[in-house]
């Protein structure tokens, strides 16, 4: 008797399990930007008194999507992000594959450094690029200095293969002003 | 009477929907895809003979065949001179079908090479580049400021050779313009070249032929053959740099387009407008749709263009403008008055 029920449990189960199956979703409809995140991303480590550093927006939507962070990838190169940092190796501007951000690493801090700009060369992008956009490419960003998840950072380019991809950067603790310090692993 | 009418009506529908107009291999207009359309009523009619005679030898085999009600099952017979009649019949019918095949062959072969010689000399040169999802045209000049750029509505001389140098930015497109000539694929980082020519003036429909993304379906393009000299009047139109605007509103609508996204991805000419991420729009106004044939190029359609490309492309390159009502409006005036 119970073995009559077995092909039915294990017909349930594998329904089940290909009901669990789910493809990503494309964000091609963008939500309004919200309102006014960027003036409440701390900029600077320097902090009067204690320790009263709020932690900045780190809720970024686009960076578990590997579509949103591959069209981060495409707008580096089509924003001419690639023009100082090169493709993360940095040149005129500083590099973005090493774990040393100036103006922090959390997706808060990246997206303002993009929008506000920042001294030394940075341009500002606000209101030349939409919101969205710079969160995408503050994800590839990330991606690039292996702070994305494995499963979203990109690990093909367009471009000819002149470093490993994103995909493979090895997982890193990042050192910065409002990064935390970290331990070389 | 009224079921006759209705036929009537049914009729005209079919048929309107059997002619696609600018669009089509079976209503050439240039001499390549004269000999595309030869070859295709050529391959017609001997398919159409070979089903007729499958046909007829079918019909006759079942009508010959002997019912047989008996039991047990008759004997075979031994009949050798039927076995040799049967014998001479496949024979002939094989070799029928090796010939037609071999002669489809050749006239293929013929048919192709007489769509890739080129006639004449002088030709027009365009660069067409694919991108997801729309053509990028231009026809180039050794002077930067005699090259005319321009996207998917393409414009020719009538009677004239154009050589077609092809690239693509992103993935493999296919430039597929029925009426004109034969596909031919875009591939990135490989430039190629092809040629046309048009017979009869008139505006014709393409369409992108390989699947290059979610908007695939609405890549097309159209291209207006003209007299030598409509052409050259074009084309000194298109090399002037934008229209100043005149209307305040047009005015304002300068401002907000340098002001907000749009110059990070649009080229105006005699602005400060120049990225080429995106159509060039210098002179939008003067072309029939926009978003690569997706719509007319009306105020209503540019607007909501503008404001959510994403609703009418999902997926499209150009991002949503939450602009203001007043900005938008005075953008829409702007690139309206783009002639």
């Amino acid at each position: 008797m119970k073995h009559r029920s077995l092909p039915l449990v294990f017909l349930l189960g594998g329904i089940a399990v290909l009901g669990s199956c789910s493809r990503e979703n494309r964000i091609l409809r963008q939500p309004p930007p919200a309102n006014d995140t960027l003036n409440t991303i701390q900029i600077s480590g320097l902090n009067p008194g204690a320790n009263l550093i709020p932690t900045p927006p780190n809720s970024n939507m686009y960076q578990e999507s590997a579509y949103a962070v591959s069209e981060g990838q495409k707008l580096y190169e089509e924003y001419n992000c690639v023009g100082c940092h090169a493709h993360g190796g940095g040149g005129i501007g500083p590099p973005l594959m090493d774990r040393n951000w100036i103006y922090g690493s959390e997706p808060g801090n990246v997206f303002a450094t993009i929008m506000q700009g920042r001294p030394n060369g940075m341009p500002s992008f606000r209101n030349r690029i939409p919101e969205y956009q710079a969160w995408e490419i503050a994800a590839y960003v990330r991606s690039m200095a292996g702070l994305l998840p494995k499963g979203v950072s990109p690990n093909r380019t367009d471009q000819m293969n002149i470093k490993p991809a994103e995909s493979s950067t090895p997982e890193q603790v990042p050192t910065g002003i409002t990064g935390v310090p970290g331990q070389p692993k | 009477m009224n079921s006759a009418r209705h036929l009537a009506a049914y009729l005209a529908v079919q048929a309107k929907v059997l002619d696609p107009g600018p669009h089509s291999v079976l209503h050439s207009a240039a001499p390549q895809a004269g000999h595309i359309e030869w070859l295709y009523w050529f391959t017609f009619w001997i398919l159409f003979a070979v089903f007729v005679l499958m046909i007829v030898a079918f019909t006759r085999a079942s009508a010959k065949a002997r019912v047989v009600a008996s039991h047990p099952l008759p004997v075979i017979e031994k009949d050798e001179a039927g076995d040799r009649r049967a014998g001479w019949a496949v024979g002939t019918a094989i070799g029928i079908t090796v010939i037609a095949l071999f002669v489809i062959l050749v006239v293929s072969v013929i048919t192709g090479k007489r769509v890739e010689g080129l006639t004449s000399k002088n030709p027009v040169t365009i660069q067409i580049t694919g991108h997801q999802w729309w053509w990028e045209v231009t026809y180039p000049n050794s002077q930067a400021d005699q090259t005319v750029t321009t996207a998917n509505e393409i414009h020719v001389p009538v009677g004239t050779p154009v050589v077609v140098l092809t690239n693509s930015k992103d993935v493999i497109h296919s430039f597929w313009a029925p009426s004109i000539t034969g596909k031919r694929d875009l591939l990135p980082g490989y430039s190629s070249a092809f040629w046309f020519e048009i017979d009869k003036a008139g505006i014709y429909h393409g369409q992108c032929a390989e699947f290059c993304g979610l908007q695939h379906a609405h890549m097309g393009f159209s291209i207006t053959a003209e007299s030598v000299n409509e052409f050259e009047a074009w084309q000194q139109q298109q090399l002037k740099p934008a229209a100043e605007p005149s209307s305040s509103d047009a005015i304002r609508g300068r401002e907000v387009f340098l002001t907000h996204t749009c110059l990070m991805c649009h080229t105006i000419r005699g602005t400060d407008a120049g990225s080429h991420l995106g159509p060039d729009l210098t002179h939008v106004a003067s072309r029939k749709m926009i978003a690569a044939e997706t719509l007319p190029n009306t105020a209503g359609a540019l607007a909501g263009w503008v404001v959510d490309p994403q609703r009418i492309k999902p997926g499209t390159q150009m991002s949503p403008n939450p602009l203001a009502p007043d900005d938008l409006q005075a953008v829409v005036a702007y690139l309206q008055s783009l002639h």
